[in-house]
């Protein structure tokens, strides 16, 4: 807290005294409170104190906003097209239009077709003649909001795709793509699956690493030296190409959630044994620890003991190294969709929309292709900085 | 020390067979099995299949045991070094898999190498220089690599090269010279197309290890005996590179066994976007095509290869650290 009384030579007396009794209070309200604070108020305070980590933490919240109102923020549905406008370059929005005078409603210029006169390719012009402004709550596609509600209101859009020059009006914030599709869209909609499959992988995770880590660290013994033995060797697995093959076992036919549902499975399997070692290595600390001693000493029952009184010691551990543990998941479904070997189109995800990335002559041409890409970076950013906070926050000692 | 070493290359023994196992799995997992997707592909392609055939390649295979019967036919010709064959480049898998090794064992080691180069100094001068906005450009770089999927930094930066001077960038070399013998001019144009996959290597791979390696010197740094040192004043670097350096370095070297699975993986999606003659290309190819046998074999390398890096340095470990080869 900065010093209350630095550059105030001139405010009066009495309200330097006033000042000086706030700062006074405040500091020992604060040190009150550490004394009192639980262990959870103790992380979250010094998971707030690192810039980085609520950076990230915030940017994942919007991400996961995004993610579940994809399809009401969406423009246009995942699998609207428009044959007219296939590999379009992004054409945004625009609030200052020719003549320079500035409207606050953004509007957007008619798209013109026409043919390069050599290599036949299709060009994009933009008539700035002729302009629409963006309406809110517009009427368009039809989907399901959160998978339940019927809804067909979108965010924003524009009223009439069709424009007086044989053109077309449409808001094409990231480009489309070789079907003429929107890619804001569909990028949008994509994040319900790569930002859902880590989070429903490391749940899998989670559970398949606690129960092992659990038995070797509170049993020991011959149980202990197996599970490691097995973790040792998943470990020493490289992990794409053993997602791949696994992957590639998926029959291409499956509707999109089963073949969702297997790709996260097979990604847990491989991920589960960083987070088996976390627990067991806090088990055989706390093992011997004079509580837990105690607590079977006043014939508390194992379940009990581990439930009750070395779980919670460890809870802030878990989540901190679950954290951790999303990142990889994420980039492991999206390497795998970008191979062609994980989900599949129809189903949109960021991996599934940079497949169309792999031909280079695809990002010669068409740059906005590698957009989606913008957002695993940043969402696995996130995931990391939330991650190392939380570590820290967790155990200041380690 | 010879007798760790012998441990631990014991070790090794069961796991390569729990990796055999699991390999073994992964060919049989695909619906159809490899026998009928072979007959298939034969008659697709005009090709009459009688029956006695058809029992001959049964009887080659063994597909007329049971399971664990095949498994013991398969890891026999897989201890003989006969990999099966593939079907879909109509080639023994052995032949293909052994044209790609070099390559792949190449660029593994020389990233590996790379990684060390790169991540050491700038790690050493994090830590000595914490807070500083050096410290502050590589952490960032860092949390950048650790991010980015190697695909498409490799895409990213072809794009870029592709801006500035309106060339492709990807392979080993340019068409030109492919099945050529090596010469200088070759080697010279191989340096032009390497860099790409070495700099994207070297941004995702060192990320790790300098966190690691900055977060173990700075433990070490705000121990006492270092205080006590500096009272006594030894040099700064003489300080450094005597203690902390060295007691930081353990976990270092440690890392590379970790680090060479992660390393073989991301290399795999890597050379399919850079069209690098590796086995990852090869091993996409054949899993699309669900040309199994070739599938498992590439696996079952990239496993042996992640198991033979993470034996060296734990060796290598030991080497360096007396607590680890007397724990054994």
């Amino acid at each position: 807290m900065q010093d209350p009384i630095k550059g105030l030579q001139k405010v009066n007396r009495r309200e330097m005294k006033r000042r000086k009794a706030a700062y006074k209070a405040q500091s020992e309200r604060e040190v009150d409170s550490i004394y009192v604070a639980s262990q959870w108020k103790l992380t979250r305070m010094r998971f707030k104190r690192n810039r980085l980590a609520v950076v990230g933490f915030v940017t994942l919240c919007i991400i996961y906003f995004i993610a579940l109102f994809a399809n009401f923020l969406a423009p246009y549905g995942k699998q609207d097209y428009n044959a007219n406008i296939t590999n379009m370059a992004p054409h945004g929005m625009h609030w200052i239009d020719e003549e320079g005078s500035f409207s606050f409603r953004p509007f957007v210029y008619e798209i013109v077709k026409g043919y390069d006169p050599v290599t036949f390719a299709p060009t994009y012009e933009v008539d700035t003649t002729q302009k629409q402004y963006i309406s809110l709550f517009v009427k368009g596609t039809p989907y399901k909001l959160f998978g339940l509600i019927d809804c067909d209101v979108h965010l924003f859009g524009v009223k009439e795709a069709a424009g007086p020059n044989g053109g077309i009006y449409g808001v094409y914030l990231f480009g489309t793509d070789q079907a003429g599709r929107d890619l804001f869209s569909r990028t949008l909609i994509g994040a319900q699956i790569s930002a859902t499959v880590g989070l429903i992988g490391v749940l899998l995770s989670f559970f398949l690493g606690l129960i092992m880590g659990g038995l070797s660290g509170y049993l020991g013994g011959t149980v202990d030296v197996i599970i490691q033995r097995i973790i040792d060797f998943v470990i020493s697995l490289p992990t794409i190409p053993l997602w791949m093959a696994l992957a590639a076992a998926v029959p291409s036919n499956w509707p999109v959630t089963k073949t969702y549902f297997c790709i996260t499975l097979i990604l847990s399997l491989v991920g589960w044994p960083s987070l088996a070692r976390t627990v067991r290595s806090k088990f055989m600390s706390l093992k011997n620890e004079d509580y837990v001693k105690a607590a079977r000493v006043a014939g508390a029952s194992t379940p009990r003991i581990i439930a009750k009184h070395m779980v919670p010691m460890f809870t802030s551990h878990l989540i901190a190294s679950l954290s951790l543990s999303i990142p990889g998941m994420i980039l492991g479904e999206t390497s795998l969709s970008f191979l062609g070997l994980g989900l599949r189109a129809p189903a949109v995800s960021w991996g599934v929309l940079l497949a169309d990335a792999q031909k280079f002559r695809n990002v010669a041409l068409y740059p906005w292709t590698l957009i989606p890409g913008l957002f695993v970076v940043v969402t696995v950013m996130a995931f990391n900085f939330v991650g190392d906070g939380l570590r820290d926050a967790a155990d200041p000692y380690l | 020390m010879l007798q760790y070493i012998v441990k631990r290359t014991l070790v090794l023994i069961p796991l390569l067979l729990a990796l055999s196992i699991v390999v073994f799995i992964i060919i049989q997992l695909p619906p159809g099995d490899y026998l009928t997707t072979y007959i298939n592909q034969l008659r697709s392609t005009g090709m009459e299949v009688t029956e006695d055939q058809i029992k001959a390649l049964e009887a080659r295979y063994g597909f007329d045991q049971p399971m664990y019967m095949q498994y013991l036919k398969w890891m026999k010709n897989l201890l003989k070094g006969d990999m099966g064959y593939s079907f879909v480049y109509n080639r023994p898998v052995n032949a293909l898999v052994g044209s790609r090794l070099p390559a792949t064992i190449a660029i593994s080691l020389v990233s590996t190498i790379l990684i060390w180069l790169i991540a050491f100094p700038i790690g050493f001068y994090s830590a000595t220089h914490k807070y500083s906005f050096g410290d502050y450009a590589f952490t960032g770089i860092s949390f950048f690599g650790v991010s980015v999927p190697e695909f498409l930094l490799a895409i990213l930066i072809m794009y870029l090269y592709f801006l500035v001077t309106r060339k492709y960038a990807g392979g080993l070399y340019s068409d030109v010279y492919a099945g050529k013998p090596w010469t200088w001019d070759k080697i010279v144009d191989m340096l032009k197309h390497v860099w790409i996959p070495l700099l994207v290597i070297a941004i995702t791979g060192t990320a790790g290890l300098f966190k690691t390696f900055r977060a173990n010197l700075l433990d070490e740094l705000g121990k006492p005996y270092v205080k006590t040192a500096r009272a006594k004043g030894v040099s700064n670097m003489r300080l450094l590179i005597k203690y902390p350096v060295r007691i930081a370095l353990i976990p270092f070297i440690a890392t590379v066994g970790w680090m060479l699975p992660g390393l073989i993986s991301g290399q795999t999606v890597l050379s399919m976007v850079l069209s690098l003659p590796t086995v990852g290309p090869l091993l996409i190819t054949a899993l699309q095509n669900q040309d199994m046998y070739l599938a498992g074999s590439i696996v079952f390398v990239m496993g042996l290869m992640a198991m033979i890096g993470t034996l060296v340095s734990d060796i290598l470990l030991a080497v360096t650290d007396p607590r680890i080869r007397n724990s054994m």
